[in-house]
């Protein structure tokens, strides 16, 4: 299935689930990362049991503290 | 409100652009800004906002300058090491605009002090290096009703949003609460590139800018982040939490709140 990750258009195998993107992603902290599925908030226990379809769009966003 | 001729040749260049002219200056003129943080975000921010004729910025920041600070601390320079930055930060913006009225504060914002920094002003800048502080100004603004620009920034990547009362998801919304102590690495363990803080400090001041004359779109439901090893900047496109702590519809916070400080000097 073909999902938009992070803007990119890419093949996933079929089925796979929120966590198993973060894994295939290589997400650097999948513990702190929040998610938007089609632009909605997923809360962060409920990767696993997220189904992603075809067409989906995933957004990983990451804390950024630095500022000074 | 009438500008003299050498206001008028000072802000020439932006009072010939549409989206501002006269009554936009005039605008800038009469608002108050104030930047928390005069290190990598709020320096740009806070010299691009006086620059254009802000009448009245407000710069908080509790330390001394640093000589690791230069990097990217552009207000200020080599013979202010030591000195504190809320101090070398206004004799910089003044030396840039004698016009602008500037007030340092030399102080920490914690949950006792917020909500007094902020009555004051119409648009604040998040130029802070620590979740805490992040935080702290998202909670306050929220409750008080201001609008103001978040900034992260790190290595060679920053991100920002602007939150406007009524209009998209606050800083909460997205990240609802600060990691824990060093589970995300901070710039003075990771590094950051002086020109990412040039470029995403300014980026805030265009958002205070466009806010204060109310041209164009600001970045509302939005969170913009840039990648500058690769060049490349995105739009994301985020929805308010309507169960968000902060803003949503039964906020369990309803007075700003202080987390353990991580000593974390980006």
């Amino acid at each position: 299935m073909t999902l938009t990750v992070t803007g990119v258009l890419k093949e996933y195998p079929e089925g796979i689930n929120l966590s198993r993107l973060i894994e295939l992603e290589k997400v650097a902290t999948p513990m702190y990362v929040t998610v938007a599925l089609n632009d909605d908030f997923v809360e962060s226990g409920g990767f696993g049991s997220t189904a992603l379809k075809d067409g989906d769009k995933v957004e990983f966003l990451y804390f950024m503290g630095g500022g000074r | 409100m009438a500008f003299n001729a050498e206001q008028l040749a000072r802000y020439s260049r932006q009072i010939i652009l549409k989206e501002l002219g006269i009554k936009g200056q005039q605008k800038l003129k009469q608002a108050r800004v104030l930047v928390v943080g005069a290190g990598g975000l709020g320096s740009p921010a806070a010299f691009y906002l006086a620059a254009a004729g802000v009448g009245h910025i407000g710069i908080i920041d509790a330390d001394e300058v640093d000589l690791s600070n230069l990097q990217r601390q552009i207000l200020h320079g080599t013979d202010d090491v030591g000195r504190p930055k809320a101090d070398s930060a206004r004799a910089s913006l003044l030396a840039l605009n004698p016009e602008t009225e500037v007030r340092a504060l030399r102080a920490f914002v914690d949950a006792g002090n917020i909500m007094g920094f902020i009555r004051d002003y119409d648009f604040i800048i998040d130029g802070t290096d620590n979740f805490p502080a992040k935080f702290l100004i998202n909670d306050a603004c929220v409750l008080a009703g201001k609008a103001f620009s978040h900034a992260g920034i790190l290595r060679f990547t920053g991100q920002l949003m602007t939150y406007v009362p009524g209009q998209g998801p606050c800083y909460r919304c997205v990240f609802r609460e600060p990691p824990p102590p060093e589970a995300v690495p901070s710039c003075r363990q990771a590094g950051v590139i002086g020109a990412l803080a040039g470029v995403v400090g300014s980026l805030q001041a265009m958002e205070a800018v466009k806010y204060i004359v109310g041209a164009g779109a600001l970045l509302t439901g939005a969170l913009l982040t840039y990648n500058g090893l690769q060049g490349d900047f995105r739009k994301i496109a985020l929805s308010r939490r309507a169960d968000c702590d902060v803003c949503g519809e039964h906020p369990s916070i309803t007075a700003p709140v202080d987390y353990a400080q991580a000593v974390c000097d980006a």
